[in-house]
């Protein structure tokens, strides 16, 4: 027991890998906000006036808007006024190919392993790099345009198909859904739009990588993805930060938008900062995620590996209005230390014969706390409904905390609703059936936890699941209960 | 924003009620009273009360501030007896103990058996009395605390095996006009000791009855508790009930709770687990037909190592009644081996039916074993198949499926002739589904 805790120990004080920060030269908004910050940033934008207006309509819902607290988090105050809503890397020029590129931007990417040069990507995915606030290269464009596919920065978006941004922005998560999404509905900055054409199949894997570089900022970005009928597009969302003292505050929305037969994959590791070991400083990683299956037949499934931010607080949620639409969540959150998350999902079925299942498992260690919070929810209207849920936590010492809050609302009698959950440790047994083996005590730990998470990890796309299964190993290994 | 008015309404009426009130003056009535201005009444903004609109309903079926006795002419209560039960008779009538219709109190197999009041003023109760449920903890605690005037108070003492059950009988009969009633009950059982207590609420009439309960059970070291609660009221009741048994070291507890009819049932049934090497048996069964709301929320509290629980609570509705369940487990961080489970099983009958669930594990302890379960669903069609295929009628094919749904919450019921009573009642109930 005394050599767990000390491997335990010694993996605790390991060193945040990605918590460096590069010098980039930036363009900064003052602190604060008000309606003022907001016009700065859509005339650096340079956007249209209905964009303006939409995003102070927000900031009027904002302000009349309470910050939540029924989380199971705890943290200071957020003071809102103290924030830098605005920091983008300087480019002398805006860059029509990647050959422009600020060296050092593409200096600080190939420094995460996301290489930006299209000729040295073997594997094949697209991607949107956004650092700090602004979207600062993507790649694969010509590519994907060959097949009608628009994959490209949200601000490019507003600029070149304006109509379709205007008639799915907000029509998932509408700007005044909840406080977090309003803020952010007022001051995003950039993100990533994508829309598959009719009938197309995406050849390969889209991806967005998020870096938040600048101190004493705050990122707001905002994904529409669209997927038109009989479209398929599989996603995958990164992210990193560098260590800084202060909590710095991440409030995304991302909005997805299936139709008839369409099917959107949305993947993500999300590895932002958690803070030291002692709990200082950290992301709060406070986002709205939501899927809307408009049309029949239409599928998202999310999937995402938690394991940075000081604070996880988000819920990625599927409405399932199309009839025979499915929804999926597959989710690993692991919190170490001092940190804490409040993860789940959120399955409305309002369509005839929707089905859903939600796997999440979760692992706390240190002194961290890690709750499941989710709602299945069946309409009168969604008839022979189905859902399958599984909440497993792993705990691994006994300072941490698994917290379950399911809610199960049916409001049918052709439905089935089946919900299960779990608490337990990793086994004295087995570890000594590995050590028995001749696998050491850290490759054994690493070994049972991958196979708890296996079943989530298997949804992830390859490049991603290596990566995973990486980041989970790191996290925990050592940690025997 | 309506709630929030008609809160203010309501509370306005309370206050009224309690300055006209006779013999509320002491002053454990007035600070629960101040406890409850202060917290108002729960309205559907509130989480725990989420899917039960009460404020509303309170306001509609009741002036608030008659809260006159209401005379009762029940002389018998032969019909509401447990057939065949040899059990002592405890008799409240709208709210109010009857010594005429209980039977006698004095010393049946060294049991104490006192109305709250006079052993409130001997001093016996004192050490007991709001120390387990608190005022501040849920506002109908603190309306209970404010406003009761009859309860009763029952001491088990050390090493004394009560063979004879326990029958307390809550009769409300409101024929001439609506009643509003708040009963309290306390009782310990000693260390070693074992008791069994019934509790049976009925209600005759057609007024609307608004009745709290809070009830508050020590069970010692070593004690056995069996207690059952049978909630069978008809369509005007709207009920509150506040229930806090602790367990101490060695303890075993099985409780049963079965609806089947009211109003509004709200159950607040809490389980605190303060010693080790506790038993805990924590069955319910919500049979609902008609526009009837069961709301059952319960805790189970594992503050020391080494106990077990094991909760399941089963539904089947009907009609346009309304199931909601939220069922807690806190394994507090010094509460290692704890093996605790839970399990909620609804079956829905109509499309008008609804059921709200959260079942809610909270661990703070590693070395645990905890898990929890929750189904939404029908009656097996190929279950239905195979019975009609062999000659049975869809209607008992029916009755027979929910019925062995309903019977596995009956286990934890030991006394033959009790457990008969509940059997008899079940299958009679599901056989009109």
């Amino acid at each position: 027991m005394a050599k767990d805790n000390q491997v335990l120990e010694e993996f605790t004080s390991k060193d945040y890998e990605h918590g460096w920060a590069v010098n980039l030269e930036t363009e900064e908004s003052p602190k604060g906000l008000n309606e003022e910050i907001i016009r700065f940033i859509s005339s650096k934008k340079q956007e249209p006036l209905w964009l303006l207006e939409w995003r102070l309509k927000a900031f009027q819902h904002w302000q009349k808007m309470e910050e939540p607290k029924w989380s199971n988090v705890t943290y200071p105050k957020i003071n809102y006024q103290d924030i830098i809503y605005y920091s983008a890397p300087k480019q002398k020029v805006k860059p029509s190919n990647l050959s422009e590129v600020d060296p050092e931007l593409i200096k600080t990417f190939e420094k995460l392993g996301i290489s930006l040069t299209e000729q040295k990507r073997l594997t094949g995915v697209a991607v949107d790099a956004v650092i700090d606030s602004v979207s600062v290269a993507t790649t694969f464009k010509d590519k994907l345009k060959e097949l009608g596919i628009i994959f490209c920065s949200f601000s490019e978006a507003v600029r070149e198909h304006p109509e379709l941004v205007k008639k799915y922005l907000g029509s998932v998560v509408p700007m005044n859904d909840n406080y977090f999404a309003a803020l952010n509905s007022a001051v995003f900055s950039d993100g990533s739009f994508c829309y598959i054409p009719k009938g197309v199949r995406c050849p390969m894997e889209l991806s967005t990588y998020f870096r938040i570089n600048a101190a004493n900022t705050g990122q707001f970005e905002r994904t529409l993805i669209v997927a038109d009928e009989s479209s398929y597009v599989s996603y995958l969302e990164g992210c990193t930060a560098p260590m800084r003292d202060e909590n710095q505050l991440h409030a995304a929305v991302v909005e997805l938008y299936a139709m008839d037969d369409a099917e959107i994959k949305y993947s993500t590791v999300q590895n932002w900062y958690p803070g030291d070991k002692n709990g200082k400083g950290g992301i709060y990683n406070f986002v709205t995620k939501r899927g809307l299956c408009f049309g029949d037949h239409s599928k998202i499934s999310w999937t995402q590996v938690e394991t940075g931010s000081a604070i996880t607080w988000k819920y990625p949620s599927c409405v399932l209005k199309g009839d025979y639409s499915m929804g999926e969540f597959y989710s690993v959150a692991v919190t170490n230390n001092f940190q804490q998350a409040d993860t789940g999902t959120k399955m409305i079925h309002i369509g005839k014969n929707t089905r859903s299942r939600i796997v999440s498992k979760g692992i706390s260690a240190g002194k961290s706390q890690n709750s499941y919070r989710g709602q299945v929810r069946i309409m009168k209207r969604a008839v022979n409904s189905r859902n399958f849920s599984q909440c497993d936590s792993l705990l691994m010492g006994d300072q941490c905390g698994a917290h379950t809050f399911p809610y199960i609302d049916v409001e049918n009698n052709t439905s089935k609703v089946e919900h299960e959950a779990t608490t337990s440790k990793i086994g004295e047994d087995q570890i000594f059936y590995c050590l028995q083996r001749g696998i050491d005590e850290e490759a054994a730990v690493a070994l049972i936890v991958n196979g708890y998470a296996k079943e989530v990890l298997n949804q992830l796309p390859m490049e991603f699941a290596v990566e995973a299964q990486k980041l989970l190993a790191l996290t925990l290994e050592g940690s025997v209960g | 924003m309506t709630t929030i008015v008609s809160n203010t309404d309501l509370k306005e009426k309370f206050s009224k009620a309690f300055e006209e009130a006779q013999g509320l003056k002491s002053q454990l009535h007035k600070e629960a009273f101040d406890a409850f201005q202060n917290m108002g009444l729960p309205g559907t903004k509130t989480e725990e009360y989420r899917f039960t609109p009460i404020a509303r309903l309170l306001e509609k079926n009741f002036n608030l501030d008659e809260i006159e006795p209401v005379p009762s002419g029940i002389n018998s209560v032969k019909d509401f007896l447990i057939p065949d039960l040899d059990a002592t008779v405890l008799v409240f009538l709208n709210g109010f103990f009857s010594e005429t219709l209980s039977s006698s109190i004095n010393n049946i197999d060294g049991l104490k058996i006192s109305k709250l009041e006079s052993a409130l003023a001997s001093g016996e109760a004192a050490d007991y009395f709001q120390k387990l449920l608190k005022p501040s903890d849920d506002p109908f605690t603190a309306l209970n605390s404010a406003f009761w005037q009859d309860g009763i108070f029952i001491h088990v003492p050390p090493h004394t095996k009560v063979e004879k059950p326990i029958l307390i009988l809550h009769i409300n009969d409101v024929v001439d006009r609506q009643s509003i009633a708040h009963t309290r009950l306390l009782l310990v059982v000693g260390e070693g000791s074992e008791l069994t207590l019934i509790e049976k609420s009925n209600s005759t009439g057609d007024h609307s009855i608004f009745h709290t309960f809070a009830e508050e059970i020590a069970v010692k070291e070593n004690a056995t508790l069996n207690y059952i609660k049978i909630q069978n009221d008809d369509g005007k009741l709207h009920q509150v009930a506040n229930s806090l048994i602790h367990q101490s070291a060695q303890s075993i507890l099985n409780t049963f709770t079965l609806t089947l009819s009211g109003a509004l049932i709200r159950n607040n049934f809490n389980i605190a687990i303060d010693g080790e090497f506790c038993e805990s048996h924590f069955h319910g069964l919500y049979l609902l037909n008609g526009s009837t709301l069961a709301d059952n929320h319960t805790v189970v509290d594992h503050l020391k190592p080494n106990s077990h629980s094991n909760e399941l609570y089963k539904g089947v509705l009907d009609g346009n009644s309304k199931g909601i369940f939220n069922g807690k487990i806190f394994v507090r961080p010094h509460a290692q081996k704890t093996n605790a489970f839970q399990s909620n099983r609804n079956i829905l009958l109509t499309d008008t039916a609804t059921i709200n669930t959260k079942p809610q594990l909270e661990i703070w302890a590693d070395d645990v074993k905890c898990s929890h379960g929750c189904t939404t669903g029908q009656l097996d069609e190929e279950a239905l198949f195979y019975l009609r295929s062999r000659g049975i009628p869809l209607e008992n094919a029916k009755a027979m499926l929910l019925y062995a749904f309903a019977a596995e919450t009956l286990e934890v019921i030991k006394k033959t002739e009790l457990k008969n009573y509940l059997d008899q009642r079940i299958s009679d109930r599901l056989a009109k589904f």
